[in-house]
């Protein structure tokens, strides 16, 4: 069973989003890959993380994970611009594997609109979400 | 209908990520495929293998069936529990399947397929040994445990007889000995030194637990293509098949045209391929970040057949079928953009060791 925290919210592409509040430097929101999906991809061996300064649409792809098994990219969650990139993935990649909801982060977005609440979904809608999409 | 080798709740129970590997379900990885590859590069990994088929010939005239089902020639066995790696073709050179035969004794020899073919197999061979009178016994009964890496001899002799250990041990590469209902031999397929024991699938899941307290760590599907890959070993259905025949899938040392007179099945049509300019296949090295997987375009031609990230290298390595006019550098497009690799010669890895310079 995967780690779905639930103080983040989710979209149905396996991204993560964490709300702006006093963790993230800046109160931009923070954007990675769930732990379901790490675990689908293995273990992952280069990670492409937008630089700071980018300006993303929500549903764009703004990063690429890769794995031993595939390629895959990384849909924006939010609109905004990217404040930091997680640069340590250059080079360990297997952060997103060990701990995806922490130092495995991949961007940081300062919002320019209000996030689309109703295209994320709660801990528990995601848990849903994943065991649908397994059958 | 999925099939299930004797290990499978094992696996299970041991935390296996399983996957769907030619209709079997087998392990991917048991948390990290990485972490698998370097343990048989480094120390020692067991993979089941039990999906693949044991096949066991018997007759007075295997061996003459054999010299003409197999593309290389079983008249090189001159020795009990010597090995010999084949392809099987069609009569047009295309390949049904690769395999490893050893000569067990005169009125019997021993095939390992893949687990893929093995049905195709089967009946092909089934069809061609009738006129030889050779039965034909496929091997159901036998689970199979590669057990591999540096150190894998010696963490699998404990678990034998004293008597066996030192046969076990004595047993030169490229050979197997029977022991009791168990078959070893020092075979496999990563590049490293090991054993693969074929044994009583009753046995499986006992001998697996025991190699396993030996400090065997146990690998999947995974890691298993990663370390045939950097071995620059071919994999059946990516690098060669039906529609390619040995010599543009980098086996021509596997087809044995000496001597002239041994008429195996696809000889006629490999002397005319052997005479026109065709297709190699041929070791990658990606220069830039990225993967390289198989069916990428080769710029100007060609395609990859099998690829992967090397964890050895930390590159991403490839085998490619390329004109064998194609020059030392060429590009690869991997998702719409074109990346620059080198043409390099296999192995990339061998005994724990890089052989190309990075």
């Amino acid at each position: 069973m995967s780690n779905i925290p639930s103080d983040l919210r989710y979209t149905k592409s396996h991204e993560w989003v964490r709300p702006a509040h006093g963790e993230v430097p800046d109160g931009a929101v923070e954007i990675g890959i769930t732990d379901h999906a790490q675990s689908a991809l293995g273990d992952l061996v280069f990670v492409e993380v937008p630089q700071a300064g980018r300006a993303v649409k929500a549903g764009e792809a703004s990063a690429v994970v890769e794995s031993v098994k595939a390629a895959s990219d990384v849909y924006s969650p939010v609109s905004g611009n990217v404040i930091a990139g997680n640069g340590a993935l250059a080079t360990q990649p297997e952060l997103v594997n060990q701990d995806p909801y922490g130092s495995g982060w991949l961007f940081r977005v300062q919002t320019n609109a209000p996030i689309d609440a109703a295209a994320l979904m709660n801990a528990a809608e995601y848990a849903n979400y994943v065991a649908e999409e397994a059958k | 209908m999925s099939l299930k080798t004797a290990l499978h709740d094992t696996h299970v129970l041991q935390g296996a990520k399983i996957v769907d590997f030619g209709g079997w379900e087998m392990p991917l990885h048991y948390g990290s495929q990485i972490e698998e590859h370097h343990a048989v590069r480094r120390d020692a990994g067991m993979f089941d293998v039990s999906h693949m088929g044991v096949v066991d010939l018997t007759g007075d005239r295997v061996r003459e069936f054999l010299r003409s089902l197999l593309a290389n020639d079983v008249g090189r066995l001159k020795i009990p529990g010597k090995a010999l790696y084949s392809c099987m073709l069609l009569p047009g050179g295309g390949v049904i399947d690769d395999l490893i035969v050893y000569f067990m004794s005169d009125t019997w020899f021993r095939l390992v397929v893949n687990a893929g073919t093995r049905d195709k197999d089967l009946a092909w061979i089934r069809r061609h040994a009738e006129p030889f009178a050779v039965a034909v016994a496929e091997r159901r009964d036998l689970a199979m445990i590669a057990i591999q890496g540096p150190n894998a001899r010696e963490k699998t002799l404990p678990l034998l007889a004293p008597a066996q250990r030192i046969v076990a041990r004595g047993l030169q590469n490229f050979f197997g000995a029977t022991f009791g209902a168990w078959f070893i031999a020092r075979t496999g397929y990563t590049g490293e030194d090991g054993f693969e024991v074929m044994l009583p699938a009753i046995d499986a899941a006992g001998t697996w637990n025991a190699l396993r307290a030996q400090g065997v760590q146990a690998a999947g599907l995974g890691a298993r293509d990663t370390l045939r890959l950097e071995a620059g070993m071919n994999l059946y259905g990516n690098d060669m098949d039906e529609n390619h025949h040995p010599l543009e899938s980098g086996l021509a040392w596997t087809v044995a045209f000496e001597p002239s007179d041994r008429d195996f099945i696809g000889r006629r049509a490999l002397e005319t391929l052997r005479r026109t300019p065709g297709d190699q296949l041929v070791g990658l090295l990606l220069e830039e970040r990225g993967v390289l997987r198989s069916h990428q375009k080769i710029v100007p031609a060609g395609e990859v057949t099998s690829g992967t990230f090397s964890p050895t290298l930390n590159r991403s390595i490839a085998l490619a079928r390329v004109p064998s006019t194609a020059a030392a550098g060429v590009q690869v497009e991997i998702r719409g953009k074109l990346h620059s690799a080198s043409i390099v010669k296999t192995p990339f890895v061998r005994h724990g060791k890089a052989l190309i310079s990075l």
